[in-house]
């Protein structure tokens, strides 16, 4: 079958190629265009070269949004990652052992499957829903019982202080459960062998897990790392439906993508937005080769 | 101009599952979705129809048989008026014309890209959260002129032009550098809405005066209701609205023209720092900080169970909350009450405008149709048509003759005929939508007891100058 491998190969490979070019590559290329243009999104688009990042430099929204990355960049897979990995642990080898083998705690089937409810769910679907949460009176689920015991609603969206760390709160909410599943199926493939062993050698819980588990999830924890740091990059959904007055307030929760959508979709500036979604694209390019690099050590073989 | 009487930013669950349906498509980099409409812009191959010939019933000449495409925006209002009345009307005038209909939600996700490929509509109703940007449309040349229609021959009678049967105001509303581009078809009046019940059974009586507004608000409080709330998560335009207001009261109508010319320092005059103080106090002792997060809808609700008193809106709030409103609830209008004796308007003035914005193309391909179109819309059958299926008062002032409003309405015209020639407008939101950003997050800031007036009128000044600057926005004057 050597003789028209070719012809084969490329046959099937033409159809989606094409389509990725068109609708995923050829966009992202215009982006870059736009960005150098005043575009309207009507009549044809006006070249004004690196104008519009030059206004990027001294726009305060941009810089807020930017800083509030960065502090999505540490929370979000520090503390994810954290809840995530005990979680995974108890579920997984937290319980006694039994034939050798270790165990996750009692009910642990259970547990796994109400972890990944947040995952099922749409992002939209969860904003809303934290809607009902964080309602600032008497019909939110949480300030509802607070005032049932006579205590002062907490606000948390509207307090500029506490309305990131609300938003984060949703966001960690949100990504546990997926990386439950995805360090479960990384300790999963450690062999039981290694757990015994530390055992008989008189590791304690602890023990095991700083210097059994942690050691061998390394490639699996690289990877949550990227991906949850991409998500800090995005965020978009959660802070429009859920942020008072589209990132605020006073831009206290905004994302760049919140900045982007109101300045393509509210003041009609095209041109701009691109060159933000541009930097955007910067951005998230950098951390994640970043971290790649940093992050590379001699993964262990077993 | 945003006056619409749908959600002005909330996100209906619909919306919200369109959004993050493209959120999941663009993953991070957000650029593709700017992208997902081609610049080709606009360069017209749009081949237009001949004119027909001029006559009596057809005074701007419109083809008897072009077809006329017309797109609604299906809000508040519904889509019926257009398809049981306005629609009709046409097909009576021009039997041989094709009218073709579309309902939406979102204006602009259906025709940017008809804009953008150089095919519009003839005539659209270009509202709600998703409207298309006024001011980007006119700078664009995208928009008809409508001098033409406003001199035409009035529908009902001949020797009247359109413009004489409307009520002042309707074509400044819709001009953009002194030429008339949008129509604004729905009279909306801008005020204080309260419940007639409330105030009568606790003896309550509306203010005129700024200390009988404070007396009043302490009784109301006393009372342990909520005396005076606005939604801050997504609504705080309404309070700038107020603010906007007291501060024209204050120190005249040229107050607002200046902020609207972007003139240098006008938001550092001096009635608007008084207005802004004053109404932070309001915020301060008369208000709920939880309302901060509550959206319109939310607060409206409130104010249903009688447990806000006063609440800022225009008059589309009763028809808005007809769901919610108890049997004998009565919205009640009242305008914002004087804040001294030496203010230049009396305490009847108030804003009013005409809102919910229509236009013709001026690239469709029969423009004129869409003309002509509007010139039925503004007929007396076409006005009383629409005040009988939606009831609201049109700016056809023979529309809304006879006809029995519901009491909320009722009230507004009635303040509307109380004011006389103190009617103000204002139009910068419109053209500036940075400013009105600004001036929302501003208005939360004071009135939520973070900032005091002068930093208000400091920051927003400061966004003020900067669009004055920028040469890339369109700049309009009045």
């Amino acid at each position: 079958m050597r003789h028209g491998k070719y012809p084969f190969v490329i046959g099937f490979l033409f159809a989606p190629i094409a389509l990725y070019v068109t609708f995923v590559i050829w966009p992202y290329a215009q982006a870059f265009q736009i960005s150098m243009t005043n575009w309207r999104g009507l009549s044809a688009p006006q070249w004004v070269g690196f104008d519009n990042y030059r206004r990027l430099l001294d726009d305060g929204a941009f810089w807020k949004a930017v800083q509030h990355h960065g502090v999505l960049l540490l929370a979000l897979p520090l503390i994810t990652v954290a809840i995530a990995l005990f979680f995974a642990f108890l579920l997984n080898v937290g319980g006694k052992s039994s034939g050798g083998q270790r165990q996750g705690v009692w009910g642990a089937k259970f547990y796994r499957v109400v972890f990944f409810f947040p995952q099922v769910l749409a992002v939209a679907i969860i904003a809303v829903l934290f809607q009902m949460v964080y309602r600032p009176n008497e019909s939110g689920l949480i300030n509802g019982v607070l005032m049932k015991f006579g205590l002062e609603p907490i606000l948390f969206l509207v307090k500029p202080n506490l309305a990131l760390w609300s938003i984060i709160a949703v966001l960690v909410w949100q990504a546990v459960g997926f990386y439950v599943v995805l360090f479960s199926a990384g300790m999963a493939s450690i062999p039981g062998e290694i757990y015994e062993a530390a055992e008989m050698d008189g590791a304690t819980r602890v023990t095991l897990f700083f210097r059994v588990t942690l050691p061998l999830l390394w490639d699996t924890l690289q990877v949550a790392w990227v991906y949850l740091g991409i998500a800090a990059f995005d965020a978009f959904a959660i802070v429009a439906v859920l942020s008072v007055d589209g990132g605020g307030p006073d831009g206290a929760t905004t994302v760049l993508a919140m900045e982007i959508y109101r300045n393509a979709f509210v003041y009609s500036k095209y041109g701009y937005a691109s060159a933000m979604g541009v930097a955007l694209f910067f951005l998230t390019l950098t951390f994640a080769a970043l971290t790649l690099r940093l992050t590379k050590r001699e993964s262990v073989e077993y | 101009m945003s006056i619409t009487p749908e959600h002005p930013a909330a996100l209906d669950r619909r919306t919200v599952l369109r959004r993050a349906a493209a959120v999941g498509m663009l993953a991070t980099p957000a650029i593709g979705l700017l992208s997902a409409c081609a610049t080709s812009g606009s360069d017209n191959d749009n081949e237009q129809v001949a004119g027909g010939t001029k006559s009596a019933a057809n005074p701007l000449g419109v083809k008897e048989d072009a077809p006329i495409e017309v797109i609604i925006f299906n809000g508040g209002y519904g889509e019926k008026y257009a398809t049981d009345v306005h629609e009709p009307l046409y097909k009576k005038a021009f039997p041989k014309a094709e009218v073709k209909h579309q309902a939406t939600q979102a204006v602009s996700t259906v025709l940017q890209p008809r804009f953008a490929s150089g095919n519009p509509p003839e005539f659209v109703n270009n509202s709600g959260e998703k409207l298309m940007d006024f001011g980007a449309l006119v700078a664009d040349g995208q928009l008809q002129d409508l001098t033409e229609l406003w001199d035409a021959p009035s529908v009902d009678d001949a020797s009247k032009k359109v413009r004489d049967t409307v009520v002042p105001g309707t074509i400044e509303a819709g001009s953009f550098n002194g030429k008339p581009y949008v129509l604004y078809y729905v009279s909306t009046v801008f005020g204080i809405w309260y419940s007639a019940k409330l105030f009568k059974d606790n003896g309550w009586a509306p203010a005129k005066t700024w200390d009988d507004f404070i007396a009043l608000l302490t009784s109301i409080k006393a009372k342990g209701i909520t005396p005076y709330g606005y939604a801050g998560a997504n609504a705080a335009y309404y309070q700038w609205n107020v603010i906007l207001t007291q501060a024209a009261k204050i120190g005249g109508t040229d107050v607002l023209k200046n902020i609207d010319n972007l003139e240098d320092g006008a938001w550092k005059q001096d009635a608007i720092k008084q207005a802004a103080t004053a109404w932070a106090e309001v915020g301060a002792k008369f208000s709920d900080k939880s309302f901060e997060g509550l959206k319109h809808t939310d607060v409206q609700l409130r104010q249903n169970q009688y447990k806000v008193a006063l609440y800022p809106s225009g008059d589309w709030i009763e028809g808005e909350q007809k769901q919610d409103t108890p049997a004998g609830f009565d919205y009640q209008l009242m305008p914002v009450p004087s804040l001294t004796a030496s203010d230049k308007l009396p305490a009847t003035a108030l804003r009013a405008t005409a809102g919910e914005g229509y236009f013709v193309s001026a690239k469709s391909k029969n423009p004129k149709g869409g003309l002509e179109y509007m010139r039925q819309m503004l007929s007396t059958a076409g006005a009383k048509g629409f005040t009988e299926v939606v009831k609201a008062p049109t700016v056809v002032t023979a529309g809304s003759e006879g006809f029995a409003f519901p009491p909320g309405v009722a009230s507004s015209q009635a303040a509307l005929k109380a004011a006389g020639q103190d009617v103000f407008n204002l139009y910068f939101d419109g053209w500036y939508k940075e400013l009105d950003t600004e001036a929302r997050t501003a208005t939360n800031e004071l009135m939520f007891g973070r900032i005091n007036a002068d930093a208000f009128v400091e920051r927003i000044q400061k966004r003020a100058d900067a669009i004055k600057k920028d040469s890339s926005v369109t700049k309009f004057k009045r």
